[in-house]
């Protein structure tokens, strides 16, 4: 897996993971086992253009590990390749402390990795039962044992805390929200170990996000590992146990809960450094826009974030 | 944090509220085939006022024979719409098994029965090559079975033209095998003095296996996310091209065995035939409450629709009206029913 071309890119990281690794597992892993899954400097190329470079995380069991990023960041082909849709084009991926190489979600899906994406694969008109056993139908002989599934999936629902009481209604006429539950639910009832969430709470309101963040929670503590793809650093700060910064394809920072607040995780997700040269130019542009950059450049000093280098950042936390 | 985990607290009781107002008509209404039951009754009582040989037993036996040789062909054309496809070949899909076996058996002086197996290889065939291309190339059903269907029209007519030197197939009622085959597709028994084609039997099992394998087996379960979604049912791992496939299949082997019963019922087939009964199956399928965008129907639905195209087509001949209008009532029938179906789908997947 590791090709000579990355190991300047390992020299690069390999601080920042003596920093973290040794610290974490043990302190929620009961068995302190190697964490479910661990990336290590993973980059992914597709021809000349670098989507990822030198990515190091990892999530254990009961953890949520949130990875932040503005649109481009490079948070897709992370997912793509944690779910086994791609290959990391250098670098390592281990699941429970051994290195794979998946050929497709399936691979990635039968070692308890499940992706819920955020078109959540569920068809709409298809009773809620029928749409969480679609593709994993319990039968009896021939048929389905239909009075079977109709209780485990009201169960199932049940134990994350969803009380439908009637499991036949068309999945479409539920809310967002609790279309992700059902969602997530069923990935926790077919095995999953870690779930990968790809932006559960983008398209739904303050409340149902709030229902979402809940469910991320109660997988957490039923000792699921999460990871969880959010651009929004409100909904990932109160769940998360580490955050992965992303940014234009590599990591700006990797912190856990006691190294960040949550002001310093909303200034870096803004970029501190890029608004401050955007309100310069908006100052520039003179008028109106002018007033617009000067605000900015008020909102960045009140934040805290100007110009500050991530290592800062993290030894002010402590 | 503390918001959180108030705001689920709260949904549960409101949602169960609204369960209760909806389990009584609305979730009557909410079956594919409800608008289908209530136009059958109307239409069956309409007829039944206004036209008095409607209403013996002997006649309505009649309307169900004619019901069949439509309703056995929308059983499988309905599942297809399900699974979110068309078959405009369906049609003369049933003209060129029954012109194969009819045209193979004869010239190859074989046994009737060879001819009807070699029709079941070529249906099975043409419905192979309908859901292949469909899957392999992404083009819309819609265009691929146009395709098909001018193809396998103009070549029901230039085959047997060429082979026959006529627009018709030879009668085979000569032929060994006739006589059994004859019993299986196209025979008829008596109960209480009304004569009853066996059609009307196969087409009422048919449609019961059609309807036990869409609500009871994991294949109905997947022929239903094929259509409602194929993303989402590639993504939890139904074999979205198989199933395709074959659903198209199904369609072929109905079509051969409905062009069987048309063959051994004349003995003759008019190469020409069969044109224009695409249609009627899908509207069958529509009427009876299948989307036209797939992922919801029901078997049992189309039947009734079948039953109603039977029963205006009957009825208006008992009534005595100009047959002319026919096509009128059907096509203002099929209006009627995607008004409903579309007000149904849009109930249905109107967020709560």
């Amino acid at each position: 897996m590791t090709t000579p071309q990355d190991s300047p890119a390992g020299k690069h990281a390999a601080p920042e993971t003596t920093q973290t690794s040794p610290v974490v597992p043990p302190a929620r892993n009961g068995s302190g086992g190697p964490p479910l899954v661990r990336l290590v400097n993973a980059g992914k190329r597709y021809g000349a253009v670098i989507a990822l470079h030198d990515i190091t995380m990892e999530v254990s069991a009961g953890e949520v590990t949130c990875v932040l990023g503005d649109n481009g960041a490079g948070k897709s082909t992370l997912i793509k390749i944690i779910a086994g849709l791609h290959q990391p084009s250098s670098g390592t991926y281990e699941v429970e402390g051994t290195p794979v190489a998946f050929d497709s979600p399936r691979q990635a899906l039968e070692h308890g990795i499940a992706t819920v994406y955020q078109d959540l694969a569920v068809v709409p008109l298809m009773p809620v039962w029928r749409n969480f056993f679609l593709g994993n139908e319990v039968r009896k002989g021939p048929r389905m044992d239909i009075p079977a599934m109709k209780k485990m999936c009201k169960d199932e629902l049940l134990a994350m805390g969803i009380d439908l009481r009637d499991v036949d209604q068309p999945i479409g006429t539920l809310s967002g929200g609790e279309r992700q539950c059902v969602a997530i639910s069923r990935a926790v009832h077919f095995g999953a170990k870690v779930l990968i969430l790809d932006e559960p709470t983008a398209a739904l309101g303050v409340k149902q996000s709030g229902v979402v963040l809940k469910y991320i929670v109660q997988a957490r503590e039923r000792g699921l590992g999460v990871i969880f793809i959010t651009h929004n650093p409100h909904h990932a700060y109160p769940v998360g146990d580490r955050f992965l910064l992303l940014n234009r394809g590599a990591s700006i920072g990797n912190y856990e809960k006691n190294q960040v607040t949550r002001d310093e995780l909303t200034g870096l997700m803004a970029g501190g450094t890029e608004l401050e040269q955007l309100s310069h130019e908006l100052e520039s542009a003179g008028g109106a826009v002018a007033d617009l950059g000067r605000s900015m450049e008020a909102d960045v000093e009140e934040l805290g974030i100007s110009q500050q280098p991530t290592t800062t950042t993290e030894s002010d936390a402590r | 944090m503390a918001q959180t985990a108030e705001a689920p607290v709260t949904p549960p009781p409101t949602r169960d509220e609204r369960v209760g107002r909806k389990s009584t008509l609305g979730r009557l209404l909410a079956r594919p085939e409800a608008g289908a039951i209530a136009g059958a009754i109307v239409i069956y009582l309409f007829f039944f006022i206004i036209a008095p040989p409607f209403r013996n037993a002997s006649s309505f036996s009649n309307t169900l024979y004619v019901t069949s040789t439509y309703g056995l062909m929308a059983t499988p054309v309905a599942l297809l719409m399900i699974g979110g496809e068309f078959d405009l070949s369906a049609g003369v899909a049933v003209t060129s098994s029954a012109l194969c076996a009819s045209l193979f058996s004869y010239e190859f002086t074989t046994n009737a029965w060879v001819g009807v197996l070699v029709a079941l290889a070529l249906s099975l065939l043409i419905g192979f090559i309908n859901g292949w291309v469909v899957v392999k190339t992404g083009i819309p059903s819609f265009l691929v079975t146009l395709g098909t269907f001018f193809m396998l029209q103009g070549l029901n007519l230039a085959l047997t033209q060429t082979i026959t030197n006529q627009v018709a197939s030879p009668d085979i009622s000569t032929l060994d095998g006739f006589g059994s085959a004859q019993k299986v597709f196209a025979s008829s028994f008596t109960v209480g003095g009304v004569n009853i084609r066996i059609t009307v039997i196969y087409w009422i099992v048919f449609v019961i296996i059609a309807t036990w394998i869409l609500l009871r087996t994991r294949f109905g379960n997947w022929i239903f996310a094929v259509g409602g979604s194929p993303v989402s049912a590639r993504a939890v791992g139904v074999p979205v091209a198989r199933m395709k496939i074959g659903l198209f299949m199904a369609v072929g082997f109905m079509a051969w065995f409905t062009g069987m019963h048309t063959l051994f019922q004349f003995n003759t087939i008019q190469s020409g035939q069969g044109v224009g009964n695409e249609f009627v199956y899908i509207i069958a399928a529509v009427v009876g409450g299948c989307l036209l965008t797939g992922g919801y129907g029901s078997a049992v639905g189309a039947a009734i629709g079948a039953l109603i195209f039977g029963m205006v087509n009957q009825g208006i001949i008992y009534a005595g009206w100009n047959p002319y209008w026919f096509t009128f009532f059907v096509g203002a029938l099929l209006l009627g029913a995607i008004l409903l179906n579309t007000y149904i789908r849009r109930r249905a997947e109107a967020s709560v």
